[in-house]
C-alpha cells in the first residue's frame, strides 16, 4: 500500500486527473474555461488551496476529533480560499473580475474536501503535500486544456498569459464558433476530451 | 463528555485562529484593493465623464463623511477653476447593485456627466448602461437633487431597450446622489476653497 512520494504526485497528473478521470469538480471546470487564461488562474488558485489545506489537515489529523472533522476541514479550506480571494483582488484584479463568483466557490469544490478527507487526514505531511500538488497541477492542466480548446474554436485565437497571444490560428477567413465559449460549448468540449482520454487510456 | 469538550475546544481554536488571520490579511490588503478598484473600475469612469478637465480627477480626490458613511469625491478642474465634483452611488439593478459615478458642477448643481462603474447586468441589455454612452449622456444638464426618473415613471430619461430595471436602478442611484450631494455640499465647497 505504501506508494512512493513520486507516485503520489504523478497519480494526479494522469491516473486520477480530477475532471477527466474522476469527473469531479465540474462546476468550475465548465464555468470558467471560456479562455485559457481564466483556466490557468482558477487552476492555480485551487492548487494553492489544495496544497495548503492538505498540509494543515495532515498536521492536525491527530488533534481533529472524528465527529467534527468535516467542519474543521471546511474552516481550514475556507480560510485559504479567502486568502486567495483577497490576494487576487489586490494583485490580479482583472483575473478576479473574470473569475468572479467561482473563487469563493472553491470552498465547496469537492476535489479539495475530497483530498482532505480521503488522503490528508490519513497520511503524513510529505505524501499529503505531494498529493495536493499533483492533483492541483492536474486540475490546472485540465482547465487550461479545456480553456484552450474552447478559446481556439470559439474565438479563433489564444491568449496564453497576459500579452502572449496567438491570433487567427485558422487564418483570417475563419468564422469562430460562438457557442464554444458559451455554456453548451463547455459540455461538448468536456465530452470530447473525456472521449479522447478514454481512447488513449485504453491502449 | 471529554470528547464533547475536545470538539468544542478544537473548533473554537481553529475558528478564532482563522478569523484572526483573515482580519489581519484583510486589513493588510485593504489599501491595495482600493487602489486597484480605483484604477481599473472607478478611474476610467471618472476620467470619461470629466472629459476636458485640466487636472487628473482620479488623483485629486478627497473623502467626506456624511453621518457614518464615507464618500470619495473626485475633483475636476475646468478653466482653471475646481468647479466639478464626482461621487459614486449605487442603485439596485437586475443582477446586483449598479454603481453610478456622477459628476456635478457645484456652481449651478447641474449634472456634467454620468457613467456606470461596477455592475452585474446582462451583457447586451442592462450592460449597455455602461457600454452605450448615449444613455449616460441623457443625464447631462439635469439638476442634481431633483428626482430623476425614466419616461415610463413620468421622468425624462429614455430607458435602455429591454432593460427597464437597470435604467430605473441608474435613475434611483442618480436621485440618491442628489440627496447625498445636498447633505455634503457645504463640506465640499469648503474643501474646494482650499483646493489650490
Amino acid at each position: 500500500m505504501a506508494k512512493s512520494i513520486a507516485q503520489e504526485f504523478t497519480k494526479g497528473l494522469w491516473n486520477e486527473i480530477p475532471p477527466f478521470r474522476l469527473v469531479l469538480g465540474l462546476c468550475p471546470v465548465l464555468g470558467v474555461t471560456t479562455s485559457m487564461e481564466n483556466g490557468i488562474g482558477m487552476g492555480l488558485a485551487t492548487t494553492f488551496v489544495l496544497l495548503c489545506s492538505n498540509i494543515l489537515v495532515s498536521l492536525l489529523r491527530s488533534i481533529i476529533p472524528a465527529k467534527v472533522r468535516i467542519a474543521c476541514f471546511i474552516i481550514i479550506i475556507a480560510t485559504f480560499v479567502i486568502v486567495v480571494e483577497l490576494m487576487m483582488q489586490a494583485y490580479a484584479y482583472g483575473l478576479y473580475q473574470s473569475l468572479g463568483v467561482f473563487i469563493p466557490l472553491i470552498v465547496v469544490n469537492c476535489i479539495v474536501l475530497g483530498r482532505a478527507e480521503a488522503f490528508a487526514s490519513k497520511n503524513s505531511i510529505i505524501p499529503s503535500m505531494a498529493d495536493g500538488l499533483g492533483i492541483g497541477i492536474g486540475f490546472t492542466m485540465s482547465l487550461a486544456a479545456l480553456g484552450a480548446v474552447r478559446e481556439i474554436l470559439g474565438k479563433g485565437g489564444l491568449t496564453i498569459w497576459k500579452g502572449i497571444e496567438i491570433n487567427q490560428i485558422f487564418g483570417a477567413s475563419y468564422l469562430p464558433f460562438d457557442f464554444m465559449v458559451q455554456a453548451p460549448g463547455a459540455f461538448i468540449a468536456l465530452g470530447l476530451m473525456l472521449c479522447m482520454m478514454n481512447l488513449v487510456g485504453k491502449k | 463528555m471529554k470528547e464533547m469538550i475536545k470538539m468544542v475546544v478544537v473548533l473554537t481554536i481553529l475558528s478564532s485562529f482563522s478569523g484572526g488571520l483573515l482580519a489581519k490579511l484583510k486589513d493588510g490588503t485593504k489599501d491595495r484593493i482600493e487602489m486597484q478598484e480605483l484604477e481599473l473600475v472607478k478611474g476610467p469612469a471618472v476620467r470619461s465623464i470629466m472629459e476636458g478637465a485640466t487636472n487628473d480627477p482620479v488623483s485629486d480626490r478627497f473623502k467626506i463623511t456624511d453621518g457614518d458613511v464615507e464618500h470619495s469625491i473626485f475633483v475636476g478642474v475646468f478653466e482653471s477653476e475646481p468647479s466639478v465634483v464626482a461621487l459614486e452611488t449605487f442603485g439596485s439593478g437586475y443582477g446586483d447593485k449598479v454603481g453610478v459615478m456622477i459628476a456635478v458642477n457645484v456652481n449651478d448643481d447641474k449634472i456634467v456627466g454620468l457613467g456606470v462603474t461596477t455592475h452585474k447586468e446582462t451583457p447586451g441589455l442592462g450592460g449597455n448602461a455602461k457600454d452605450d454612452p448615449s444613455f449616460g449622456a441623457q443625464f447631462k444638464g439635469l439638476t442634481l437633487g431633483e428626482p430623476i426618473k425614466v419616461t415610463k415613471d413620468g421622468g425624462n430619461i429614455n430607458a435602455i431597450g429591454g432593460a427597464t430595471i437597470t435604467s430605473r436602478g441608474v435613475c434611483s442611484a442618480a436621485t440618491q446622489a442628489g440627496t447625498i450631494y445636498k447633505n455634503i455640499k457645504p463640506q465640499v465647497v469648503a474643501k474646494l476653497k482650499d483646493f489650490k
